[in-house]
């Protein structure tokens, strides 16, 4: 049977006319039914993705396609999709309906993309394995004893598992790059305000960004390409115009100049292997011509206490809205206003949004508050300083995307503080609002994969897919 | 001595001005008052997950219109901040505000206190927000009713220094508010439906006394003269707990009109811990020094400019002039009229007298008075020409003319044959006429009875049918008696 796993492939299919849009969502809805215990769908869109793949086929007889025609996206589930579900994998918004699309749904519909689903996540975006879905985790396609991480894992799983072409997922600390890494994919955060986060179900706002999980870097520009730029709805997005990515990944790639944070790759909680597999490569492209030179990051140590500090304080304030009033759940023991709050919260939220509520309400609490979250401020402005520094003579920084590969279930529940620190690669990016991509170049001799990162300057997304392209190609 | 007059009161007042923008402060939606409840709610307002608010640009403008007429110092960067608590009527949960750099910091109001004398009141700010939604108690037996139509409303919040010294003070100083904010046409100030509210902080301590005594704040009074009212309340209940050996409990209190008295709606430890924190969604908004001037350039002349240029300029009164400058309709209508005539002292006195009268009595403010000032000042022509005497002048071409507003004044008064006699050579037939009836009075008047001129115009009016130049007439009648 003719491959169509990428949107690279499906295009070729459908212009020799051997596939249709319609054919390729039929073979992705029965690999979702094939794959169900993997838990990485919470739904599929079957009537409206039908429907949809049929109207794409009559525009490509007609030469009217979008630039997406073909392509099979899955959603993770905190996307709003206009007359959909959206419950970001949680009780207190279980069969809560969109009223409206946000505004990454509306680009990919208008260029023709199939939304076949949407995709299972650990609540509200929080946590780095999945395990914290109201609906259950989401194996790793790998290895269905290991977590697929999170918090993007039903998407990560989904296009792993070739259950879709591509996902969106989102990135507040890692939640996309850190499961493209345990999923064996290729996972990207945009630029912070780059993609606009109108509908996007908020966790954190000054840190969440919406970005592709696909099988090839052609595919993740394409999307981006999409998705991407100015919105009336967002007025936190750039106006910056947005580069034709996928031309500019066939661009040929210059010499470059790599850093790599000595404290990263030395480590202690970092894996060994992986350790050497990113030394080699680093040695590999330095012979291969780049630049490639080790730089202080003296902050590695605060990068997750200060992201905690100021994405509980955000989630705190953003979560507040679930309250049993307007909308969602409601307990059915609430009696009066207050009880209303306190049942519907307790009952609705699990266990680790109500830390991270908690948690975020203390830091931005009176009397506290100067000594967390205008720390965790200060720190983050040092976090961009620096960073900007490092970009003002480099163009990437290349380091692990994760510790280690993926852990089987339950390995990091009992200690929160464990699980925090698998963001530990991920998180700068966050705080430094900069791009940065989860490759899937590793393989453990466990036989998982692993991914390198490499994280790029503020809105330079062009010059990073175009590396990761080359880098992919010679792996 | 008084009890009462052994202490002084300390009163800042935090007064919320609904903004008339069409659009809410974060959303398109309308902002229209009176609307069917929980129509002006699109998924913003209604704080659905993932919506993300907009700033509308209006409130800023309005915000620095304010700012600049109030000599406040306007704030280039300016943040938005998240005030966070739980309320049926808060979708979000959270209220869009400003914590750190309101728009607008320092200026002052001026009042009058009730010698007459000016007071400066200064202010510490005034901030960007949007309102909450409204809480309906009463429309349900069982259930509260929410109208989410409010939400998201702009509001700017004004707050002053706590130098207001009395309820009369506060009184004068929001009449101060309220007249400006519509002069500025940013703000209807209707207190009674909530667009202008006023919370006032209010303590009391010995007089001399450096340390301020415990605070309260009172809410939720619909007028101008509650907020009197429940200061008036809350500085007699303080005084008479702390002289009865008590102290005053730190809580926020509630007016309750029909018995004019304040209760506690929650003491200082229930009090909520707002949790102010930076708007993540919203980036700061840079307000340039351009973008001032060019507000400030478009800014209409403020009452007070207006009073003091009646004043000094003009030579009013000051009846006159805070009359004239009372609202923002009348003064432009005054400001048209001085274009037109530069008889100002009679230019008031219309406005003042058959004008206003003619508003109250048809119930109608300035804007749907009938008259563009062309034909005032025209009618203002006629008296000064001599034509017509005041009296004619409002009593019946002012009538006739409203009737009739197309008509010119002199038409109708030609019409209605109401020119007055100011030729001296026909004057001079009458005066003789009306003199020669009268001999033995004339003779009486040369040997100084001289009240006796008033009965010779009665004669030479009577003689004109009214229309002898009552000026000329006298004049010449002098002199005539006088020969």
């Amino acid at each position: 049977m003719q491959k169509f796993d990428t949107l690279q492939e499906t295009r070729k299919g459908l212009s020799d006319k051997s596939i249709s849009c319609t054919s390729v969502l039929r073979h992705f809805l029965s690999r979702i039914e094939e794959q169900k215990h993997l838990g990485a769908f919470l739904e599929v869109f079957t009537d409206s993705a039908i429907i949809k793949a049929a109207e794409v086929d009559e525009k490509l007889k007609t030469g009217k396609a979008g630039k997406l025609a073909g392509l099979v996206i899955a959603l993770k589930d905190n996307i709003c999709y206009k007359g959909h579900k959206v419950s970001a994998s949680s009780r207190i918004l279980e069969n809560f309906v969109s009223l409206y699309s946000s505004t990454v749904v509306e680009r990919l519909l208008a260029e023709d993309a199939i939304i076949i689903g949407r995709c299972n996540c650990d609540e509200f975006a929080m946590g780095s394995s999945n395990e914290n879905s109201a609906f259950g985790p989401v194996k790793n396609p790998h290895d269905i004893k290991r977590v697929s991480g999170g918090s993007s894992g039903g998407s990560t799983a989904a296009v792993a598992a070739r259950l879709c072409h591509a996902a969106l997922g989102t990135d507040t600390g890692g939640s996309i790059r850190q499961p493209a890494s345990f999923c064996g994919v290729v996972g990207m955060k945009p630029t912070y305000g780059r993609v606009s986060r109108y509908g996007i179900v908020a966790y954190a706002s000054s840190f969440d960004q919406v970005g592709p999980l696909t099988l090839c870097v052609e595919d993740a520009a394409s999307i981006l390409e999409v998705i991407g730029g100015c919105d009336e709805f967002d007025p936190t997005v750039s106006s910056k115009p947005i580069p034709a990515y996928s031309e500019e990944i066939e661009k040929a790639q210059p010499p470059v100049k790599i850093a790599y944070i000595k404290e990263c790759i030395e480590h202690e909680g970092l894996d060994p292997e992986i350790r050497a597999f990113v030394q080699n490569l680093l040695k590999r492209l330095e012979a291969e011509g780049h630049t490639v030179e080790a730089i202080d990051f003296p902050y590695l140590d605060y990068l997750v206490p200060a992201y905690y500090v100021l994405t509980t304080a955000e989630a705190s304030s953003n979560l507040a809205r679930y309250d049993g009033v307007h909308f969602g759940y409601r307990s059915p023991k609430a009696f009066d206003l207050e009880s209303t709050y306190k049942k519907s919260r307790s009952e609705g939220f699990g266990i680790e949004v109500k830390r991270r509520i908690m948690l975020g309400t203390f830091v931005l609490s009176e009397g506290y508050y100067d000594a967390y979250y205008s720390k965790g401020q200060k720190v983050r402005r040092l976090i961009q300083e620096k960073t900007g520094e490092i970009f003002s003579k480099y163009d990437f920084i290349m380091l692990p995307t994760t510790p280690g590969t993926a852990f089987e279930f339950g390995a990091n529940s009992a200690d929160p503080i464990k699980m925090y620190l698998e963001d530990i690669f991920t998180v700068h990016a966050n705080h430094a609002g900069i791009p940065a991509i989860s490759l899937p170049l590793g393989k453990h001799s466990n036989g998982l994969p692993f991914g390198v990162q490499i994280m790029a300057d503020h809105f330079n997304e062009a010059s990073l897919l175009r590396f990761s392209k080359s880098l992919l190609n010679n792996a | 001595m008084n009890i009462y007059d052994k202490y002084e009161t300390v009163i800042g007042l935090e007064v919320h001005i609904q903004l008339l923008t069409n659009s809410k402060a974060y959303s398109s939606d309308s902002a229209e008052y009176g609307a069917l409840p929980n129509t002006h709610v699109s998924v913003i307002t209604l704080g659905h997950p993932g919506t993300l608010p907009k700033a509308n640009k209006k409130v800023i403008e309005y915000a620095v219109r304010l700012g600049l007429a109030l000599n406040c110092t306007i704030t280039r960067e300016n943040m938005y901040a998240r005030k966070n608590y739980f309320y049926a009527d808060l979708p979000k949960g959270y209220q869009i505000t400003q914590d750190k750099t309101p728009i607008c910091r320092g200026g002052h109001i001026t009042i009058k206190d009730k010698d007459g004398n000016e007071r400066v009141i200064h202010l510490t700010r005034i901030h960007m927000e949007e309102d909450a939604g409204k809480s309906i108690h009463d429309q349900d037996p069982f259930d509260t009713l929410i109208d989410l139509n409010r939400a998201g409303v702009a509001l700017l919040e004004i707050v002053s220094e706590p130098e207001l010294k009395n309820a009369d003070e506060a009184y004068s100083y929001l009449s101060e508010v309220r007249k400006l904010v519509r002069h500025l046409d940013i703000c209807d100030g209707n207190m009674e439906e909530g667009s202008l509210r006023c919370d006032a902080n209010v303590s009391v301590m010995l007089k001399g006394s450096k340390t301020f005594g415990r605070r309260v704040e009172v809410k939720n009074m619909n007028s101008i003269r509650n907020v009197k009212l429940a200061i008036e309340h809350e500085i007699k209940r303080h005084i008479d707990l702390i002289e009865a050996g008590g102290t005053v409990d730190q809580d926020t209190r509630s007016f309750d009109a029909s018995k004019g008295t304040t209760f506690s709606l929650r003491s200082k430890e229930m009090a909520n811990d707002y949790r102010y924190f930076p708007e993540p969604d919203l980036p700061p908004v840079i307000v340039s020094v351009d973008y001032i001037e060019k507000i400030r350039s478009t800014m209409p002349a403020l009452p007070d400019e207006l009073f003091n240029k009646y004043k000094k300029e003009l030579h009013l009164s000051d009846y006159d002039a805070s009359f004239l400058t009372e609202s923002k309709t009348i003064a432009s209508y005054f400001e048209d009229l001085i274009q037109k005539t530069s008889n100002y002292k009679a230019a008031a006195n219309w406005m003042m007298g058959t004008v206003k009268n003619y508003l109250n009595e048809n119930a109608i403010t300035i804007d749907q008075f009938p008259l563009p000032a062309h034909q005032l000042s025209a009618l203002i022509k006629l008296v000064d020409d001599g034509k017509v005497s005041s009296s004619v002048a409002s009593q019946t071409i002012f009538p006739a003319l409203i009737k009739d507003p197309g008509q010119t004044p002199l038409k109708i008064a030609e019409t209605l044959n109401l020119i007055q006699e100011s030729n001296t050579g026909a004057l001079q037939e009458l005066i003789k006429e009306a003199l020669q009836k009268y001999p033995d009075k004339v003779l009486e008047y040369k040997n100084g009875k001289t009240g006796l001129i008033g009965h010779f115009m009665g004669e030479v009016m009577k003689l004109s049918k009214g229309k002898a130049d009552p000026k000329v007439a006298n004049e010449l009648m002098k002199k005539e008696l006088e020969k």
